[in-house]
Order: C-alpha cells, then structure tokens, then sequence
C-alpha cells in the first residue's frame, strides 16, 4: 500500500545531507514551508544550495536558516524584502553566495529541471549584466540566452490538501513556486494544512499529482511568517 | 500621471502593474472599461485592496500586499504565470523606472552600486514578453537630476523595450527617431521640459 504520509516534521526532513540542493516553496510569506524550515534547522544538515524566489525575513523560516549559517548560496530572484535584514547582512560580509536569476527563469529553471529539459532559451536578461559569460543565440531575428535547468536533492513545500498518493491542492497564491518544485526535486517533502482519503480531492482540482511527491506530514495549523516577525521571534524558540 | 496611463490602456486588456507607483494605474481606470489584473505571483483577476481585517497573508500581490480576487478570477503556479508573461499573452505592463534612455532601454532593478544587494524579480522576464511596457516615474530624480537620457548607465532591464514615458511633466513616446513629446503637464513648456532632459526631445508637429 502506498502511504506517503510520515509521522513527525523531524521524519520528513531527516533524510536531508550535507551539501544538499534544496527547493523551497513561497513568495515572500505566502507558501513558505516555516514549520519545514525550522524542522530542518533543528535537523542539523549544513552547506546547502537553497533555490527560493526571497530570502526570508525576520529570524524566522528560511532567514532563520541562513542566519544559522547552513546555507552557502541563495539561488533566487529577489533577496530582499520589507524586514529582510539577514541574508544582506552575511552577502555584504562575503559569507553567503547569490546567484541572481530573473523570476521568470528561475520558474522555468525549476519546470524544465523537473521535466528533463537541461536547458533552454529564453529573452529575459538579454543585454543585460545577467546575461554575462552565458550561450546567446537568435532565432528569427530575436535574441535569446541559454539557461540551465535546474534540479534539486530535496523540495520543501507548502500546500492546502494531500491525500496519501500525494495528490495537492494549494491555497490563493501560496501556490506560487509548488508545484514546479515537487516536479524539480529527487524527493519531495510536503506540509499540509489537511490530509484527506485518497478519493476526497476531485481528479479535475488536482494541482500536483501524486508522481511528484513524496513524503507528506501534515502541520494543520502553520504559523504566518509576518505573525512571527511582529512578534519578533526568532528561531530557535 | 496614473490617470494619463489608464486611459491609454484599452478596454478588455490583461494588465501588469509593476510594484509602487503602476499599481495606482488601478485607481484611474475609465469608467465602462474591464481590464483584467495579472500579478506575476499567480493570480489573474485581482480585485481590490481588501477590508482592514479582511487579509489572507496568502493573498497577495507582486509587491507582497495583501489583495483580492474578483468574480472569475483564477490562480496558477509561477511556471504558468511567465507563460502568459514570456510568451506574449499580456497586453500591458506598467513599469517604475530609474532610468530610461533615448532608444526606450529601461534600468529599474539596480543602481550597480558595489554594496548594494541585487534584486531583479520579474522585471527582465515583463520587459521580454509583454507587448507594451509603459513606464510611470518622477520626471527627475530626488535631486534634481534627468531620468531619460542619450544612455543609461545603470544595468539594464531591457534594451529597446519603452513605448511611453509618463511622467509628472509630460507623456513622451519612444520612436526609431527619438524621443515625441505627446503632452505636455499643466503650466509645463516644451523648452523647460528639455531643460530637464537629457536626451534630445521633439514635437509631433515639427515632424
């Protein structure tokens, strides 16, 4: 019998490596995976590639993961934000990496990652300072870039419903980089806000299919990141 | 200048509004028209500003403020939503600038500054894909200084991407032969426009 769901937050990331690649879900707060982040904090891997559209804020979720110095390099397309302070603070100290990648390369990085497309052109950055040292090309008179797919060891993600093929559905625009990323990863980790029978999710609504996740734990009242930064918490507790 | 841009954006439009200054091209929309809303973070069909209280923190804009749908609105993932940023499907996007040169390249993403963090979010990927980019900005910077000029000289966005350049002293539209100024503001001349220019700036009648 299939079951992906796991037992604990600590069952679902135990897995995880030094030196991983990881995905992580959101944009700004809206589907980040906090209660994932900070199971993978307490978790202990180190030296970790980090693909996300932000960087976190506050001490908390991922910014409290960069702050505790296991990521080595951001992959992502906007690395500040409104209470951002901790990753400028480690990038302009020459202590964490950033590649800078244009929002909508970085999604098709992800998607053509996750369907076996190792690269692919695209006009976004041409003439521009992102578009240094990499393949240019025209085709039918317009200019395009060549940029890598990307894959991952590992996605963190948040969603609405699963059911234990892992089968989603998300909420609003917390979908935002999800799917894209369960599809990128070699193992898939999933936070969701409910877990139904297999049958309760309509076939039609299916966002993610289940082929694309792996192991589900349900959080089913996760915290708001802009709740924690009011606060002023930072983790670990 | 919000205004200026909303009556030149036709009635049945897919629109982007860039974060700041674009997104108060909303409030100005002409009354009997329908444009339909993208926000590049997954949503087609963004309504208004919601009710104090009324939030979902998993709601939002590009700018990461809390939004809402309207009737027939419809959320996708970040793959989808370039799709209908890259391959050409909206017909506007309304951007902020830093600097704008005479040939309508647009920097608005980084000064190039060495200690400053670069952010680029979706900008390279609107200016790409979208079939007109509108530019709404401060005519001059904080201090004074030209933001259109022969050359930009911070990194760009896009080369060659501006149509029009709204701007609190006059709209200006970008041709193959330079700079049209199409209006001028209330109390503004031609000669005080240029005053305030760098790159060379023409009339429509002297054509």
């Amino acid at each position: 019998m299939i079951n992906k769901t796991v037992k604990s937050l600590a069952e679902a990331v135990q897995d995880i490596h030094d030196g991983a690649t990881i995905m992580i879900s959101g944009f700004g707060e809206a589907g980040s995976p906090i209660e994932l982040i900070h199971a993978l904090i307490d978790q202990g891997a180190k030296d970790l590639t980090v693909v996300s559209n932000n960087t976190g804020s506050g001490n908390v979720g991922l910014a409290a993961l960069i702050e505790q110095r296991r990521v080595k390099k951001m992959i992502c397309s906007f690395p500040r934000t409104a209470n951002s302070t901790v990753f400028p603070e480690l990038y302009n100290a020459g202590e964490i990496e950033l590649e800078l990648v244009p929002q909508g390369t970085l999604a098709e990085r992800i998607r053509a990652g996750g369907a076996g497309i190792p690269a692919f052109y695209t006009p976004a950055s041409v003439n521009t300072p992102l578009a240094k040292g990499k393949e240019c090309r025209v085709f039918d008179g317009i200019e395009y870039v060549l940029e890598r797919g990307i894959k991952a060891d590992f996605s963190l993600v948040k969603c609405e419903l699963a059911d234990r093929y892992g089968n989603l559905t998300y909420h609003a625009t917390a979908r935002n980089f999800g799917p894209i990323m369960c599809t990128a990863a070699t193992t898939s980790i999933v936070q969701a806000k409910k877990v139904v029978e297999a049958g309760v999710i309509d076939p039609e609504i299916v966002v993610t299919p289940g082929i694309f996740v792996n192991h589900i734990i349900e959080v089913s009242n996760p915290a708001h990141e802009s709740d924690l930064v009011a606060q002023k918490l930072t983790y670990p507790w | 200048m919000a205004q200026n841009v909303a009556v030149d954006i036709p009635d049945g439009s897919y629109v982007n509004l860039g974060i700041g200054m674009p997104e108060m091209v909303a409030d100005f929309v002409p009354e009997g028209r329908e444009l339909i809303y993208q926000t590049e973070n997954g949503l087609l069909g963004m309504g208004a500003v919601p009710m104090a209280g009324q939030e979902d923190p998993e709601l939002i804009n590009a700018g990461k403020k809390p939004v809402t749908t309207i009737p027939g609105a419809c959320f996708f993932h970040h793959a989808d939503s370039f799709t209908m940023i890259r391959g050409g499907h909206i017909d506007v996007c309304v951007l902020g600038a830093m600097q704008i040169s005479k040939n309508g390249d647009l920097a608005n993403w980084s000064t190039g500054a060495a200690n400053a963090i670069p952010a680029v979010g979706g900008a390279m990927d609107l200016v790409a894909g979208v079939k007109r980019i509108l530019v709404i900005t401060k005519h001059n910077t904080k201090d004074g200084k030209p933001k259109i000029l022969n050359q930009c000289s911070y990194p760009l966005t896009g080369k060659g991407v501006v149509e029009s350049i709204y701007t609190n002293l006059a709209i200006i539209d970008v041709k193959k032969e330079g700079l049209f100024v199409r209006k001028l503001g209330p109390n503004v001349d031609f000669e005080y426009l240029q005053q305030h220019t760098e790159a060379k700036l023409f009339q429509y009648t002297k054509l």
